[in-house]
């Protein structure tokens, strides 16, 4: 167990330095602040529509929407970049385990995505300063915003374990994280609803169940429900448990 | 030292390695011969766990690389073909990274990270990244990461592939320097190689093993070991 904790630190630091060691911090970070502060700023009109409220529900709105094509620019490199340049094959054969490398990998650059979503703290100094807005209900924001950002990229690092082309794999998340968004959105979600066609029906009901957006939207309110924070947690453990496998069947080709 | 029994792999339907089996003791030098695509690769990478065999397996140090992939995985250290490296480190972040992996802690990281670096001879790339070495270079990196703990078992997949004739005579000398308490493996389809470091041969084609033996004995009634081994990886009609 502690030989795992400490296979798991040392791939993660390398991992979470390589981002450093190349522009991508730097580009994700500032163009990452940029975008959401002129969205909330400009875009939700935040000045008007906060007045007297001063709350960030024109701030959170955007998260999503950000990461959606943002994490997978993280997360497109984790495995193709090591396939392709055949690193993989060094890096599996130091003594590791292969779940050792897929968590240390996911959690250098989940730890990197917080770092980014800790750097808007600003926001939440602006806000107490300009008025009194619920406080729980922003860090409920945040522990949303969080969640999301590490569900998006357990499905990012799952398509990029699926091929060697970072292009390819950027695609893919992209598209399987825009889908996980949009079906629990109410226009979405409704049109799901009406389906009325026997077990397919049935079926199409259920898939905005398994969206995201709803419990991001409960915790902006400020409602953290453990059933929630499970719900996220356990599509990032299934997202890496199906990465093990594919890595599992394709890390030698 | 490390005892290879009944490897095989398929990928689909192809039979990349078709049974291979042998056992190296302590001061061996031995050399994986074999035409391009025989296998050499896909059975090295099957002995250092990278690739599951379909079957068979292999004991490294006593420790079996399928039931306990970790405990082998110490015993040995490994140089993959072509020398994969991460572009973006530095020679000196990544010996750095390799000596963590392999187990060193605090202070005793940097003398075993220096060690590495002037035995290869590295003083001068250090801080370099290494997307910016040339081939020799990076085969050189390479070559100290997989000897950085100092393991009983070196697994080197063509070690001087690409090298100029300074860097293959470098590459040698550390190789010879160190065989006498190791067991290395040296895959390669460069024969004059397996002349200059082996004491001993296997040669496989199309995935079994066709020869094993001293370099003499496999040259046997041959004229040179070149001779031997057209004879031996190509059907009978081709050589005449």
């Amino acid at each position: 167990m502690k030989q795992s904790l400490r296979n798991i630190w040392t791939i993660g630091k390398r991992e979470f330095k390589s981002y450093f060691e190349s522009p991508i911090a730097y580009v994700f970070i500032v163009v990452f602040l940029v975008l959401l502060g002129s969205l909330t700023f400009f875009v939700s009109d935040y000045f008007r529509e906060g007045e007297g409220k001063a709350n960030l529900q024109a701030f959170f709105v955007w998260h999503p929407w950000m990461y959606l094509f943002l994490v997978p620019a993280v997360s497109m490199r984790l495995w193709s970049e090591e396939r392709n340049s055949r690193t993989i094959e060094l890096l599996l054969t130091f003594p590791v385990t292969l779940t050792e490398a897929i968590i240390a990998k996911f959690l250098a650059a989940w730890v990197f995505l917080t770092l980014t979503l800790a750097l808007t703290f600003p926001m939440v100094l602006t806000n107490n300063y300009l008025g009194t807005p619920d406080n729980g209900a922003v860090i409920g924001g945040y522990i949303g915003s969080f969640l999301i950002a590490g569900t998006y990229l357990s499905i990012g690092t799952m398509a990029s374990a699926c091929t060697r082309n970072q292009v390819i794999a950027f695609v893919i998340s992209v598209m399987i994280c825009m889908l996980t968004f949009m079906l629990g959105l109410p226009s979405v979600a409704r049109f799901l609803h009406g389906i009325d066609a026997g077990l397919l029906g049935s079926l199409a009901q259920m898939l905005p169940s398994l969206s995201v957006s709803p419990p991001f939207e409960a915790m902006q309110r400020g409602v953290v429900d453990f059933r929630d924070v499970l719900f996220f947690l356990s599509g990032i453990i299934f997202m890496l448990f199906t990465t093990h496998h594919v890595l599992q069947a394709r890390k030698g080709r | 030292m490390l005892e290879v029994e009944g490897l095989k792999k398929s990928f689909g339907p192809i039979h990349a390695v078709k049974g291979v089996t042998f056992t190296v003791e302590k001061g061996t030098v031995l050399g994986f011969l074999g035409p391009n695509g025989a296998g050499k690769s896909t059975t090295m990478r099957m002995i250092t766990g990278f690739l599951p065999p379909s079957a068979g397996t292999a004991r490294i140090c006593g420790h079996d690389i399928v039931d306990t992939p970790v405990a082998a995985k110490k015993s040995f250290g490994y140089l993959p073909e072509n020398a994969p490296v991460y572009a973006d480190m530095t020679v000196n972040g990544f010996l750095n990274f390799a000596a963590e992996m392999r187990g060193f802690v605090g202070s005793q990281i940097g003398p075993k990270v220096e060690a590495v670096i002037s035995r290869c001879r590295l003083e001068e790339v250090r801080g370099q990244t290494m997307g910016t070495l040339s081939k020799g270079y990076k085969q050189r990196v390479c070559f100290a990461q997989a000897i950085i703990h100092d393991p009983p078992v070196l697994i080197l997949d063509e070690p001087t592939d690409g090298l100029d004739p300074n860097q293959k005579h470098l590459v040698r000398e550390m190789i010879k320097s160190m065989a006498a308490d190791k067991v290395i493996v040296i895959s390669t389809h460069i024969l004059e190689e397996v002349d200059a470091i082996c004491t001993r041969a296997i040669i496989i084609n199309q995935g079994t093993v066709v020869a094993d033996g001293t370099p003499d004995e496999i040259k046997g009634k041959h004229d040179s070991l070149d001779l031997a081994f057209r004879a031996l990886t190509t059907s009978s009609t081709e050589v005449r």
